[in-house]
């Protein structure tokens, strides 16, 4: 078999040496009733062109976001990646190693995820960041955690134009804890008051920019409240790109932000793995949650780089850790550093207006489309339009028709949240003219 | 060398008065190694003998110290928070933790005096 | 010597290493020096071509982003050229052994990454209409079958994103069925977790609203069961336990601890980090265990990343199953879908979402490639391979270590630090010197109940001409203990690209980004 290097001759002189007859005499401390020797009900192995097949089928058997129109968003955004980001990772070097715990022998590593966090503050408009956490919907969940432990209050009020996962995430993550979450109703017109529900119990405030309907709005005033009454407030952002073009978080008084790096370096891939950004102000450090690299000296004077603040996590503090988590997102981390070192100042910011102008464009057509209503006055490259009709359809209707239309709300939120007739539309710099007539031209005729 | 009792979490007190001075001992401060920070208490928070007081991290570990008697803390050492090595260099000095109003002195009476906490330490080898 | 250097027309290498020689740039041959890209930031080049964006009225409402964001730019070339370089300053599992216990370092077969990148799958958003995806939600669904096979459990959740997060998706589900047996919070307070646990056990506890309490180890390495039978009452709501544990020693009295945890109205929670050793040969479910998180980026091949991603499924008993996170995969007469709100759940009753979307599914697929390219009996053989090879690593280095247990070890062995008593050399130091002879060290401290542990877990992958290098190496490293070089052992490791790091300066003044005009760390003062 392929992966395993052992010969039979070798099996048997390693037997040998140790002493025992078979491997069966390794395994005596396995009791006979917890042996398994019946027939599992699985294939027997294959050679690499079986399995290329087999999975190949599988894959065969979708139709993809390349294979046609496509305007879905939602957390998760079609961008070009470069080519070179993926030879990169997949160098053997970065791919097959380790948690750098043995730093003289991870410095790439190490100085990989040291840009990264830097390269996190610098968009996000934060002092420090760390090296990356699941996703943005636990970020945003570990942000909540982090808020009660800095604020040492128990209340988390949640924006109503938080992404659905987001909050979920959240929720579940502080139900055993004593957090009390104050969500708010689905704010489909972006014009909800939070200032109001701070109170002294208040850790933090939750809020997303641009928001799940695609609402972009000047946070100063709200964190202004937040910091009056003593609470902090979170930032989620879901698309990364966004930070190109409009104002980040840090600039609007944001003490932590969350967000989910997937639209830099990182395929759509059905959902995961993706990459969770996490950065605060740096008063804060030693109560954020996840890995850190810092910058230090070694024996000869030279700088290098290593994991530090350890002594928060779970290994040493185990039930006083800052969370239960081990893992970072390494190599989506690294993914998502090259591609915005290739994007650069420029880079960055074109992309980011790219986007911008095609989702401006979009939204003026389909404004003229009779049966539909473009909902936020400000946007990025994505937005909630109202249809005269449920979106689901819309969307199953164009979906026989190769196109895929957009999110309905309801996905998210639910069908009993009265957002039947919303469909979430997002655009990136890969959304050509033709894509646009198509979705416009299509829901025409839909909903005529 | 001033009246120091101890305890077998490697706490130490030093009696002044109503006023208790607390910190770790150089035996602690050799086991955990560079102390790299230290999380003081808040000045006004009262301690029962035994409560967590504190907690010292080194790059390996973090340990809580809890308080070898029982007393409202009064002040604290800021310059722990600029300088957390003093704990390794100045133990029983320059790296005390926080000073408490005792509640309850006779608390004193059940810790190791200087003799008492050496023959402990050697006979944990 | 600060960081910061723009100007590199006069570069400042720094002094030259230890075993090094002399350069003008610094660099050592093959091994190149490299800045950081803030340093080397080119301003006015770019990396991609991009159209630029169309002039014309914004609907940014006011709030452009216009002061400058500060990111550095460079062309492809000098990109591909900087993390190209970086790379070369890693270890990794490509390049050599690894035997870091309880990771699992097996080699990361290249056919997962192609089959991942497949368009059909690469470019699948996660929430297209179901009937556009029945290949994708076929994989999921495909994988769940594999991993309630090998274990023997009738359910599995896909979603959690690693190990740790798997075990915070058990202990949920214990809670959950607590919280629904007894009409409301329970009141059963305390999680029994192994004094040789890993540290995300106590941590997970916690989050769920329990504390722990510790049972101790016997002499042999194993649960001391009457230790355990002892602390059981109606306050346990669970026991977490290592199979094998983290000494590398199968828990003999599983089934025994399971019939005892049950019988007061707990559950078993069962960390899979070790499922290596098992897989194909024992059935978790046999030893009546309710749930357990499988690392795939361990027992399954999925790449480690340099700290990630992973992915920790959770296989779950009829008794949990009921409680298991959205999102799940149904499969129906239509197809394939999606349960992905507690509303949609029929008689389930889900403890919630823990991440966003469905999973991990770039893991799923190279996790599944890897299952079907072993297959049954080849999954069988890896367990076999991988114990026989920890075995043979044992049996070779026993005479001149100390093994911290006797008898056979399973996919991993213990060894702990008598064999350096009075020799002045530490764990740690004996580690670094490894490092110099090309290896990455073995798992160091841990477990805890072991005085300075060194786990060795070589896995399966690693040839017999591979092992025996490294036990000629190891066998080495003691002679020169026993002779007494206790210095040269201190100074390791001298022919890395940097040498030991000053990690108390790294937390006292923590450094975590670049900033710009400030100089970062200096050199020895």
């Amino acid at each position: 078999m392929r992966y395993l290097p052992l010969t039979e001759n070798d099996r048997l002189e390693m037997l040998s040496a140790i002493g025992v007859g078979s491997v069966d005499d390794l395994f005596v401390d396995v009791p006979g009733d917890a042996r398994f020797d019946g027939t599992f009900e699985l294939s027997d192995h294959m050679a690499e062109y079986e399995v290329e097949a087999k999975i190949g089928a599988m894959a065969a058997r979708n139709v993809t976001t390349a294979d046609g129109p496509s305007f879905l968003g939602a957390g998760a955004y079609r961008h070009h990646v470069p080519a070179a980001v993926d030879h990169l990772v997949q160098r053997g070097e970065f791919l097959t190693s380790y948690t750098p715990y043995q730093p003289e022998i991870s410095q790439g590593t190490l100085q990989a995820l040291f840009e990264f966090q830097t390269m996190v503050a610098l968009i996000t408009g934060m002092e420090v960041a760390n090296a990356s956490m699941y996703d943005g919907a636990t970020s945003c969940a570990e942000a909540v955690l982090m808020a009660q432990r800095v604020t040492r209050r128990s209340k988390a009020i949640l924006s109503g134009g938080l992404h659905p996962h987001y909050r979920e995430a959240t929720e579940t993550q502080s139900r055993y804890l004593d957090i009390a979450i104050d969500a708010h109703a689905p704010d489909l017109d972006g014009t909800e008051e939070l200032s109001g529900a701070i109170d002294e119990d208040t850790a933090c405030v939750v809020v997303q920019n641009p928001d799940v309907f695609g609402h972009v709005r000047d946070l100063a005033p709200l964190a202004e409240a937040c910091h009056a009454a003593g609470a902090l407030l979170v930032v989620a952002v879901t698309e990364a790109v966004s930070l190109g073009a409009i104002r980040p978080p840090g600039e609007m008084g944001a003490d932590i932000v969350v967000a989910e790096g997937q639209s830099l370096g990182n395929a759509q891939g059905f959902g995961g793995p993706y990459v969770g950004l996490f950065a605060a102000r740096e008063k804060y450090v030693r109560h954020m949650p996840g890995r850190l690299a810092g910058e230090t000296v070694d024996e000869d004077g030279r700088r290098g780089w290593v994991l530090t603040l350890s002594t928060r996590e779970q290994h040493i503090r185990r039930e006083k850790a800052t969370s239960n988590i081990c893992t970072n997102s390494g190599l989506c981390a690294l993914a998502f550093t090259i591609h915005l070192a290739l994007l650069g100042e420029g880079g960055f910011r074109d992309l980011a207006l790219l986007n911008h102008a095609r989702a401006v464009e979009l939204a003026t057509r389909l404004e003229a489309v009779a049966g539909v209503e473009v909902l936020p006055q400000a946007f990025f490259n994505e937005f909630a339009v109202r249809l005269d009709g449920a979106a689901q359809d819309a969307v199953d209707a164009l979906a026989a028709r190769g196109i895929l239309a957009g999110v309905p709300a309801a996905r998210l939120f639910g069908r009993d949240a009265g957002l039947d007739d919303i469909l979430l539309v997002a655009v990136s710099e890969l959304t050509g003219a033709s894509d646009m007539d198509a979705l416009c031209d299509g829901l025409s005729e839909v909903l005529a | 060398m001033a009246d120091r009792k101890y305890t077998e979490d490697h706490e130490w007190v030093e009696v002044d008065g109503e006023t208790g001075m607390i910190g770790i001992s150089d035996y602690a401060q050799e086991q955990l190694g560079d102390v790299v920070f230290v999380e003081l208490p808040d000045v006004g928070k009262m301690l029962d003998r035994g409560d967590e007081a504190a907690v010292v991290e080194s790059v390996k570990a973090a340990a809580e110290v809890y308080a070898p008697v029982g007393g409202e803390v009064i002040e604290v050492n800021d310059a722990l928070n600029g300088d957390p090595s003093l704990v390794n260099t100045d133990a029983f000095g320059d790296g005390w933790f926080a000073k408490l109003r005792l509640t309850d002195p006779s608390e004193l009476d059940e810790l190791m005096d200087e003799a008492a906490y050496k023959t402990f330490c050697e006979g944990l080898g | 010597m600060s960081g910061h250097s723009k100007d590199l027309s006069r570069p400042a290498p720094g002094p030259t290493p230890a075993g090094g020689v002399e350069t003008v740039l610094g660099h050592q041959g093959l091994r190149l020096e490299e800045p950081l890209l803030f340093e080397i930031d080119n301003p006015g080049a770019a990396g991609v071509d991009l159209p630029a964006p169309p002039a014309g009225a914004n609907r940014l409402g006011g709030l452009e982003r216009t002061a400058a964001i500060g990111l550095p730019s460079a062309s492809e070339p000098e990109i591909v050229r900087h993390f190209t370089r970086l790379s070369q300053k890693n270890y990794a599992i490509d390049m050599g052994t690894y035997p870091l216990g309880s990771c699992t370092m097996k080699h990361n077969p290249r056919l997962n990454e192609k089959m991942v990148r497949l368009p059909g799958f690469a470019n699948l958003h996660p929430l297209q209409p179901e009937s556009t995806v029945q290949g994708a939600l076929e994989l999921i669904d495909t994988l769940a079958h594999w991993l309630k096979e090998l274990t023997g459990m009738p359910a599995v959740a896909m979603s959690p994103a690693a190990g740790a997060h798997g075990e915070l998706c058990g202990v949920m589900a214990i809670r959950a069925a607590l919280d629904d047996r007894e009409g409301g919070p329970t009141t059963r307070r305390r999680i029994l977790v192994p004094d040789s646990a890993h540290g995300t056990n106590p941590a997970t506890a916690a989050v769920c609203g329990f504390a722990v309490d510790a049972i101790p180890s016997d002499a042999r390495g194993r649960v001391d069961v009457k230790a355990f039978a002892d602390k059981l009452d109606e306050d346990v709501a669970g026991i977490m336990i290592t199979n094998p544990n983290t000494c590398g020693l199968f828990e003999n009295d599983m089934i025994e601890i399971a019939r005892l945890i049950h019988d007061v109205g707990g559950y078993f929670y069962c960390d899979g980090a070790n499922f290596n050793a098992i897989v194909g040969r024992v059935r978790p479910g046999d030893l009546g265990i309710d749930c357990m998180h499988i690392n795939l980026h361990k027992t399954f091949s999925t790449p480690h990343g340099g700290g990630g991603p992973g992915a920790g499924p959770v296989v779950l008993s009829d008794a949990l199953a009921p409680f298991a996170p959205t999102p799940w995969v149904v499969h129906g007469p239509d197809g394939y879908g999606l349960v992905e709100h507690a509303a949609d759940a029929g008689d389930a009753r889900p403890f919630g979402r823990l991440k966003g979307f469905h999973g991990q599914m770039g893991m799923f697929i190279r996790a599944y490639a890897y299952m079907l390219s072993h297959g049954r009996d080849g999954l069988r053989q890896v367990a076999s391979d991988a114990v026989l090879n920890a075995n043979y690593v044992m049996s070779e280095l026993s005479d001149v270590m100390t093994a911290a247990f006797d008898g056979p070890c399973m996919h991993e062995c213990l060894f702990d630090d008598r064999f350096l008593k009075d020799s002045g050399v530490t764990t740690l130091d004996f580690a670094k010197a490894m490092i110099d002879e090309g290896y990455h060290p073995m798992t160091m401290y841990f477990p805890l109940v072991v005085h300075g542990a060194m786990l060795i877990e070589p896995t399966e992958t690693e040839s017999k001409r591979e092992l025996d290098n490294f036990i000629t190496v190891v066998r080495a490293l003691v002679a020169r203990v026993q002779a007494g070089e206790s210095n040269a052992f201190a100074s390791a490791p001298r022919l890395t690209p940097r040498r030991r790091l000053d990690e108390t300066a790294a937390a006292r003044r923590p450094v975590l980004r670049w900033t710009p005009d400030i100089p970062t760390a200096e050199a020895a003062e």
